[in-house]
Parts: C-alpha cells; sequence; structure tokens
C-alpha cells in the first residue's frame, strides 16, 4: 500500500467511518494466527516481519496470538523499506524506520511479512526486494490486516483480515492502539483540493 | 531549495539531529551479510581530492558504494590540475559528464562554497574539508560518537547533547575539524571549551559560541569527552610553540592526565594521530579512546548525509545560508 495515500491524510477526512473496530480487529488476528498455524502446519519455522510503522505492531500482536496457540516463542521483528521504495525520486527523502531481523535470521525459514493496508502492493515488491538483502527465505507470504484492492502489480496476500472493496476515490485508515490510541479501521473520503 | 553541505554552521538542530538518526539505521546495514542499498542507483558522484586524505576519501567511497552510487575518483596528483587547470575548468569537465554530486576536498578555505554558488554546475557539493575552514562529516560523526557513547544507541534517537560538555585541545589555528565542531556541538546544546597554547587560537575566537582556556588540566575534570586535535605542521609557516617535548608536557594527553577525567567521559581523535606528540600510546589504545569507532560512524554519518541530499527529489536537509546570498 502507499504509506502516503492512508497515512497522511488523517485530519482531512471528517465523514470517515469505522469498517472494523477494536474487538473486530482482535477477532480477525486471532483468525489470521489460526490459518498461519494451519497452513506452517505447526508454525515451527515462521518468522514475522512487520513493516513499520503499525505493520510491525501487528506483527507483535499475531506473534503473542501464535504463542498462545502453539505454545512456542515465536521470531518477530521489523523490515524497513524506505530505502527500496520505486518512488523515492518523486518525494523528498523519508525519515528510515527501523529493521530488526530475529537474532536467528530468516535463512531457510517461513517468512510472513505483515502490513496494515494491502493496495498498490509496490510496498510488498519494496519488501521483497529489501528481503533478498538479508537472506534467503524457504517462503514468504503475506498478511494484511485490510485488502483494498487496486493491484498495481502482480501480488496478492495470503491472510488477509477484510477484503474491502474501495474506489480510488477513498482512503483506508489503520489507527492502532500502540500508535494511535486506539484501534479501528476508518473508510473515507479522499478530500480533493 | 539547499542542495549543498558546505558548513556545519549551515544545519540546523533538527537536520542534525534527523542525519544522526538516519546514520544511526545506516549503521545497521553494517552488521548484514549484503552490505548494499539500492538508494542511489544510477546517481553518479565524483569524489574531488586535491588535498591528501585516506580516512575521509576511503569512507565516502564506502558509503557512496554502500548506496549504490557510480563512483568516480579524482586525485590533483596525475590529472590535469597538475597542468595548471583551474577549478572553473575542471567543474565544467564534470558538470558535461553529467555528475550528481561533488564531494571536495580542497587547500583553499571557501573552495567548495564557490563550486556550490559559482552556476559552474548543477550537481549538488558536499564538503570534505576545505582549507582551516570547515569539515562538516567530521563533526556530524564525531557528534554521532558522542550521542552513542554517552547518552546510548537507541536511548540517544531523536536527541541532542544538550548539557555535555566538550573539551577540543590542541592546534586549534589549523583546524577546520575545531571549527566545524564548535559550530555542530553549539547547535545540538553541548557547552564547548578549546584549549591550546595562546599562540594557536585564532584571532576572533571571542566571536566563537564557546569558552576558551589555557590550562588543560583544569578543564580535564569537568569535561564529558575530549578532542585532541593533530599538531597540522604542513600548515605552519612560523615557531608557534618552542620545542615537541614542551608542547606535549603542556597540552598532550597522558595515562596521568586521563585518570583525571570522569569514568564516563571518552577520549576522542579525527585522526591521523601522531603518538608521542598529542596523545601517548598508552591513551590511544585505551578503551576510552573511540579512533576506530570514530572511521566506521564516518561510513553512517556520510551514507546519512548523501542519502539526504541525494535519495529524493529534493533535499531533506533545510538549511538556509546559502540561500540568503
Amino acid at each position: 500500500m502507499d504509506k502516503h495515500d492512508t497515512h497522511d491524510q488523517q485530519d482531512t477526512q471528517s465523514d470517515a467511518r469505522p469498517v472494523l473496530e477494536g474487538p473486530d480487529i482482535a477477532r480477525v488476528l486471532t483468525r489470521i494466527a489460526h490459518e498461519i498455524v494451519e497452513r506452517a502446519k505447526g508454525a515451527d519455522d515462521v518468522v514475522l516481519l512487520g513493516i513499520p510503522t503499525r505493520g510491525v505492531f501487528l506483527a507483535q500482536r499475531l506473534a503473542a496470538k501464535l504463542e498462545e496457540i502453539t505454545d512456542r516463542k515465536i521470531p518477530v521483528g521489523s523490515l524497513d523499506i524506505t530505502m527500496y521504495r520505486d518512488d523515492l525520486r518523486m518525494h523528498p527523502p523519508r525519515a528510515l524506520a527501523r529493521t530488526e531481523i530475529p537474532g536467528d535470521g530468516i535463512d531457510g525459514r517461513l517468512v510472513v511479512l505483515v502490513d496494515d493496508v494491502l493496495f498498490s502492493g509496490r510496498t510488498i515488491r519494496a519488501a521483497l526486494d529489501a528481503l533478498n538483502d538479508i537472506g534467503r527465505p524457504r517462503a514468504v507470504q503475506l498478511a494484511v490486516l485490510v485488502d483494498r484492492g487496486h493491484r498495481e502489480l502482480p501480488i496478492r496476500a495470503d491472510y488477509v483480515g477484510k477484503n474491502l472493496p474501495t474506489s480510488l476515490r477513498e482512503t483506508v485508515k489503520v489507527q492502532l492502539a500502540e500508535e494511535d490510541g486506539r484501534d479501528t479501521v476508518l473508510l473515507g473520503a479522499k478530500q480533493t483540493q | 531549495m539547499q542542495r549543498h553541505l558546505i558548513s556545519a554552521a549551515d544545519l540546523t538542530r533538527d537536520d542534525a539531529v534527523l542525519i544522526l538518526d538516519t546514520a544511526e539505521e545506516m549503521a545497521r546495514v553494517a552488521d548484514r551479510p549484503i552490505k548494499k542499498l539500492p538508494t542511489l542507483r544510477g546517481r553518479t558522484i565524483v569524489n574531488l581530492f586535491f588535498e591528501d586524505s585516506t580516512r575521509t576519501r576511503i569512507s565516502f567511497e564506502a558509503a557512496e558504494k554502500r548506496l549504490s552510487a557510480d563512483v568516480i575518483n579524482f586525485t590533483a596528483k596525475g590529472s590535469s590540475v597538475s597542468k595548471g587547470e583551474s577549478l572553473k575548468d575542471t567543474a565544467q569537465t564534470l558538470e558535461a559528464m553529467g555528475v550528481d554530486a561533488v564531494v571536495i576536498r580542497h587547500g583553499a578555505s571557501g573552495a567548495p562554497y564557490r563550486l556550490a554558488t559559482s552556476g559552474w554546475i548543477d550537481a549538488a557539493v558536499i564538503n570534505a574539508g576545505d582549507g582551516t575552514h570547515q569539515h562538516p562529516t567530521q563533526a556530524l560523526l564525531d557528534a554521532f560518537t558522542m550521542r552513542r557513547r554517552l547518552i546510548g544507541r537507541d536511548a540517544g534517537l531523536g536527541q541532542d547533547l544538550s548539557g555535555k560538555r566538550i573539551t577540543i585541545v590542541g592546534d586549534v589555528l589549523h583546524s577546520r575539524v575545531a571549527r566545524s565542531n564548535v559550530d555542530l556541538l553549539h547547535t545540538l546544546g553541548a557547552e564547548v571549551t578549546l584549549v591550546a597554547p595562546p599562540t594557536l587560537v585564532p584571532v576572533g575566537v571571542e566571536t566563537w559560541p564557546c569558552e576558551v582556556s589555557y590550562d588543560l588540566d583544569s578543564t580535564l575534570a569537568k569535561s564529558d569527552a575530549v578532542m585532541m586535535l593533530r599538531v597540522q605542521r604542513e600548515r605552519m609557516n612560523a615557531a608557534f610553540f618552542p620545542t615537541e617535548r614542551e608542547y606535549s608536557r603542556r597540552y598532550g594527553l597522558d595515562g596521568e592526565r586521563m585518570a583525571k577525567m570522569p569514568e564516563h567521559a571518552i577520549v576522542m581523535h579525527p585522526g591521523p594521530m601522531v603518538r608521542g606528540m598529542e596523545i601517548t600510546a598508552e591513551v590511544a589504545d585505551s578503551d576510552r579512546c573511540t579512533v576506530v569507532e570514530q572511521v566506521a560512524n564516518g561510513v553512517s554519518i556520510r551514507m546519512a548525509v548523501l542519502y539526504l541530499l541525494l535519495g529524493g527529489n529534493e533535499p531533506a536537509v533545510s538549511h538556509t545560508r546559502i540561500e540568503e546570498k
């Protein structure tokens, strides 16, 4: 997804309506955790990597749920994709976020990338490039809280919290308690200037 | 819009903290199996060195390569400069080759400023040391080293150096490192004291944002970091002190003097060190001496500066001095 589109316009959407509330988000994450365990046959070699900012918090919450289910410690980290973006030259340089790879690395493991919104797919393409410089996972999967469509690249999510059909005139904003003080997903109209 | 880095005095506090924070993330690239980022792919950077340098040139080259830029190295020796070519003609040659940035070291103070403001070239200009004027990336890497050691890697993020007491000792007169450090450390909120023999203190120092002392022993006990400067023989055209022995007795740092510093305080040196002159081997090899760390940090800082000046469609660093002119 394009962070520029969703996060920077928070104050411009007065008529935004919630499509997921706190308890919905918790249920959705529980379901995704179960799906990961099911598909990975026990999640023995799973490593969760969140994409900053909100993907990191989602990854940490997912890890906590997975630990409840499997009774094992699940490695969780973050993957900053800023320097791999394909639109770097179209904006002023952005501040970098933290890349934190769990101690045992990602070689030969099942990496699940976690992000809040899947939109154009360009963030995930950048994340795949970034992963390439860090190691060679056995496989890479993608978990997102919201899939809002409008893909510009041949990329799809393996685990989707909610499919949200949108028009390009709408914005999707995810708010999480760790960053925004509350859990919600807002759908609003893009302000035209 | 400001695309150049000419002087440490041009940086605002927020610019400087942004550079330090960015460098902290860049430093982590050094721990990866593939120490490379695609960020400056397709950009060409010339390292234009009219004056000898080991550390700075290698450090810039490593930073440029880690960000995937195309690097052209130019040294005055063995180039047309030795045949008498002027800076202007050299610059226009580079411009014709389509260079995106010029990293310049020059023996004449003001050469990078001239290059940036003359209209000879479109490229971004980064000062890698000019005469006795400025060496901004050195000041940035020194501040980065201090923040890491005195505050902490993660604890330091977003922080400046408020309240830290920094002592800079030695040949201030000829030192661009001292000038850049005084400017940047003041911007970052630190208190700077210069210690030097009266002959090596520049005229006009009273207008600098720092204190001056002639007595090293009395300032050591209240220093969080002590930065030793090399006596720059190659720039000296007069006798500034009677003998080397007298200089190192009064202004050199030995084990006995280091013991007077607070327990947490660090010893810094921009290199190259002259062991036995401004610093003894005992101090240079101790755990409190950050010389090697400063070199490693230099690569991270230069990656951060290059990313913030060249990584986007316009620079993220907002300093303004040249715009005013």
